[in-house]
């Protein structure tokens, strides 16, 4: 299949997804305005007051009740798309497990920011750390482009008849959400095309029929019991299979959709940018990989076998990816936007270093946290980290396993 | 008489329910049973609209009422509401 | 008006097997909901009393689709259902002509919990029906109290002690609350009188636009009374005026045909002891040093009667003798 011509145009992240929205065929979108998200509804609601789109959009007192509408409208059914960021998220908390748990593919996009007190409206990871277990598939953008890319893919993969799992995807606040760029599109019709319309999974009813799973007075089920001990753990086991099976379709999908758009993401899971013959490496998620990428470039230059490794689906967690590219380096860094208080590193280091324990040998791996509430992570905070690597690479010793990197004494 | 319980692969996803109500009896929660006098009821079926278990059925066939004693947990609403005092509520275990 | 023999033909939407204690109202509320549907109806319902018991997996008791998300999402849930169906059926994606959205939820997640998602359904007029059913407290939990609970009521948040005769807040308005969005139609209604309850149901369906229908449903459990009386005391709350029935539509009260009749006849209104006396929520009351809330509890419904008749454009009566 030929890649399809597309047209380019300036769109921020927050846009993009918008765009993406639009082009998706959303029967429901349920939202809230919160910082630095709102440009996304309001796009949105653009879209709607000119009759661009064929979406009802509930514009909701809360994300609380944004996120329970979207759920109940993907249970009647519909496409459903919410987007919320930081305390939108945190108010949402109970309801991103519930959505999961009710197997609704609702796509959400969360332009991160950081969580309160004190009260910050910039970028960083802790809203959606706090909504990692929850069992929402989580796809990360690097630029504006992936996010509209992504957007269109979260769709296809959320409602795939076999998984039935909520897709979020990230975007770093205003670094990603607010800054404009070239941004190619598909047609509308091919994006149409490519989401299609939604598909049920059968399921048992009372008589033992297979009915689609949905909300129909036609087939009457009743979705969200009283679970007992008896079975709410075999239903947790289910969730957890839904995440055995998504490495499969997430990969079918974007392979799919790059030979559509002649755009890929790494494999999909995984972009390792330098990463093969590199002896240190840097591990991260999101925009910041753009930064490192040109650090690894100048490093490169001078002869340091730098790389750096971008995590795109921090769930399903690609284990063996991460663990292949990582295990034979000399010393690996974390960039982690958000901390675990008092638990020895942000949470991601958790998840890289806790994937490291599987390997074949275990390079020295260090933590940074970085870039809380919007602070800036220039090129020559990324510079000192691989110089800090060089050294642990040399020594085989690490003197910090956590660092708070761009943080004043 | 329970059955195993079934493995995560045997049932649908997101819990959603495959058993009516109606194969769980609450009749043995009972402590005292209503007992209708035919000769006495006036059949105006109020027991009907008032019962919360849904365990007093109309049958068409036999055109007279019907106290399903699976379902029936003896809250003696129905007895306290008739009003020709057609019902009683008796002690279960009892003659 | 529909007979009692044409509703034993109607099909059991809520079915027996379900695992409320004996003599609970909020069931037989439920039972008289599911009875005067007027076509395809999807539920959604908050969590509580009547979640929990209908839905014991793999059981449920519901004929009709049903959804349950968390306690303070009927209104949200229902708002996203709605939507739902209406894009659906411009797409043509569903065949029914039109499906009735209804949202059930407990005093607690309709005064407390729910009140903001209710709220901000009512305001951007979702074609629904919510449905309070109101048991006057937390009694899934383990009778705490509500926004709901009435004044003096012992609960184990509100306990009657030696000092504290419970609950010491009075029953929060919430139809007029509801009234107050300005929404098409708002309504108060009691299993007592099943005939009322049901028209209102039909009504609620009907009108275009967010209904609210204020259920009250006795607790045998958590109003410690006995479960045989459970319709008895719903007649008592209507007639000692404790709980009026009436309808708002369009904004405009009216009272429903049992509390018109007291209204006009003043000498029919019971005296709220009456009431009291069949709960043992309410024991403590009669003893001497806090019977002065009775006397609260009095004054407190005569105010609200008249209230409500004044709203409804009825002449004032004078207070009961009590």
């Amino acid at each position: 299949m030929a890649i399809i011509e597309q047209k380019t145009i300036p769109l921020n992240g927050d846009e993009a997804v918008a765009y993406a929205v639009k082009q998706s065929d959303v029967d429901v979108v349920a939202a809230y305005p919160i910082t630095p998200q709102t440009i996304i509804v309001e796009r949105f609601s653009e879209y709607v007051a000119n009759g661009e789109v064929d979406t009802e959009f509930v514009c909701v007192e809360s994300e609380h009740s944004a996120l329970a509408a979207s759920l109940t409208a993907s249970l009647t059914g519909a496409r459903a798309f919410t987007a919320t960021a930081s305390a939108g998220l945190a108010l949402m908390h109970e309801m991103v497990y519930v959505t999961a748990g009710c197997r609704a593919p609702v796509v959400m996009a969360v332009t991160n920011r950081a969580l309160s007190a004190p009260i910050n409206i910039h970028c960083d990871h802790s809203d959606v750390m706090a909504e990692r277990d929850s069992g929402w598939i989580q796809l990360w953008a690097e630029n504006a482009q992936e996010v509209y890319d992504s957007i269109i893919q979260a769709f296809r993969i959320a409602e795939h008849p076999d998984l039935m799992t909520p897709v979020m995807v990230n975007l770093d606040g205003f670094f990603l959400s607010h800054t404009l760029e070239n941004v190619q599109v598909l047609p509308d019709n091919v994006v149409r095309k490519f989401v299609g319309i939604r598909q049920y999974p059968l399921v048992s009813d009372t008589q033992g029929k297979k009915v689609p799973f949905k909300l129909d007075p036609d087939f009457p089920l009743t979705m969200g019991p009283l679970d007992l001990p008896d079975y709410y753990f075999e239903h947790k086991r289910q969730q957890e299979e839904a995440m055995h099976i998504a490495p499969k379709i997430i990969k079918q999908v974007h392979d799919e959709y790059a030979k559509l758009s002649g755009r890929s993401y790494g494999n999909g899971f995984v972009d390792a940018y330098n990463v093969d013959d590199a002896e240190i490496v840097t591990v991260c998620l999101g925009s910041t990989a753009g930064t490192t990428k040109t650090v690894v470039d100048q490093l490169r230059s001078k002869g340091i076998k730098a790389g750096v490794l971008r995590v795109r689906t921090l769930r399903p967690l690609p284990v063996e990816d991460i663990m292949r590219a990582l295990e034979n380096k000399k010393a690996v860094a974390v960039l982690d936007r958000s901390n675990s208080v008092g638990g020895q590193g942000g949470p991601f280091f958790h998840e890289i270093r806790h994937v490291l324990y599987g390997a074949q040998s275990h390079p020295p791996i260090v933590d940074y946290v970085y870039g809380l509430g919007g602070r800036d992570m220039p090129p020559a905070l990324i510079q000192n980290i691989y110089k800090d690597l060089e050294e642990i690479a040399k020594t085989g010793k690490v003197k910090n396993l956590v660092q708070f990197a761009g943080v004043r004494e | 008489m329970s059955q195993q319980p079934k493995g995560w692969k045997e049932i649908s996803i997101a819990g959603v329910c495959w058993k009516p109500a109606t194969d769980y009896h609450t009749g043995d929660w009972r402590s005292f049973k209503p007992v209708r006098d035919p000769k006495k009821c006036t059949k105006c079926l109020l027991c009907h609209i008032v019962c919360p278990d849904a365990a007093i059925q109309w049958n068409k066939e036999t055109q007279d009422i019907e106290f399903n004693y699976d379902f029936c947990k003896g809250c003696g609403i129905c007895a306290n509401e008739c009003g020709a005092k057609a019902i009683v509520m008796v002690q279960e275990g009892g003659e | 008006m529909i007979t009692i023999k044409e509703l034993t033909e109607k099909p059991e939407l809520f079915t027996a097997g379900h695992r409320a204690c004996a003599g609970c109202g909020p069931a037989i509320a439920l039972r008289q909901i599911m009875k005067a549907l007027r076509g395809p109806t999807i539920v959604t319902e908050a969590t509580g009393c009547m979640e929990v018991v209908s839905t014991i997996y793999p059981y449920t008791a519901w004929n009709v689709p049903w959804v349950h998300t968390a306690f303070e999402t009927a209104a949200a849930n229902a708002s996203g259902i709605e939507a739902a169906l209406k894009v659906l059926k411009r797409k043509k994606r569903i065949t029914h002509e039109h499906v009735d959205v209804i949202a059930l939820a407990g005093d607690g997640g309709t005064y407390d919990i729910g009140i903001q998602a209710l709220s901000g359904a009512a305001e951007r007029g979702h074609d629904f029906l919510y449905v309070l059913y109101d048991n006057e407290g937390y009694m899934n939990t383990g009778i705490q109290r509500s926004g709901g609970t009435p004044l003096g009521a012992s609960t184990t948040t509100s306990p009657a002690g030696t000092v504290i005769p419970g609950k010491t807040q009075h029953k929060k308005p919430i139809a007029d609350i509801m009234v107050a969005h300005d929404i098409p139609y708002v309504a108060t209604a009691s299993i007592g009188y099943w005939q009322d309850l049901m028209a209102k149901v039909r009504k609620g369906l009907e009108v275009e636009g967010p209904a609210f229908l204020h259920v009250m449903a006795p607790c045998p459990r958590g109003w410690r009374s006995d479960t045989a009386k459970t319709m008895e005391i719903s007649r008592l709350a209507v007639e000692t005026c404790v709980f009026p029935l009436w309808e708002a539509v369009n904004g405009e009260y009216g009272l429903s045909p049992i509390s018109k009749a007291i209204a006009l006849k003043p000498d029919r209104k019971k005296p709220v002891e009456v009431y009291l006396k069949m709960q043992r929520r309410f024991a403590h009351l009669f003893q001497p040093k806090f019977q002065h809330i009775i006397k609260e509890i009095q004054d407190d419904t005569d105010k609200r009667w008249n209230r409500l008749l004044k709203k409804c454009n009825i002449p004032q009566v004078a207070v009961s003798k009590t």
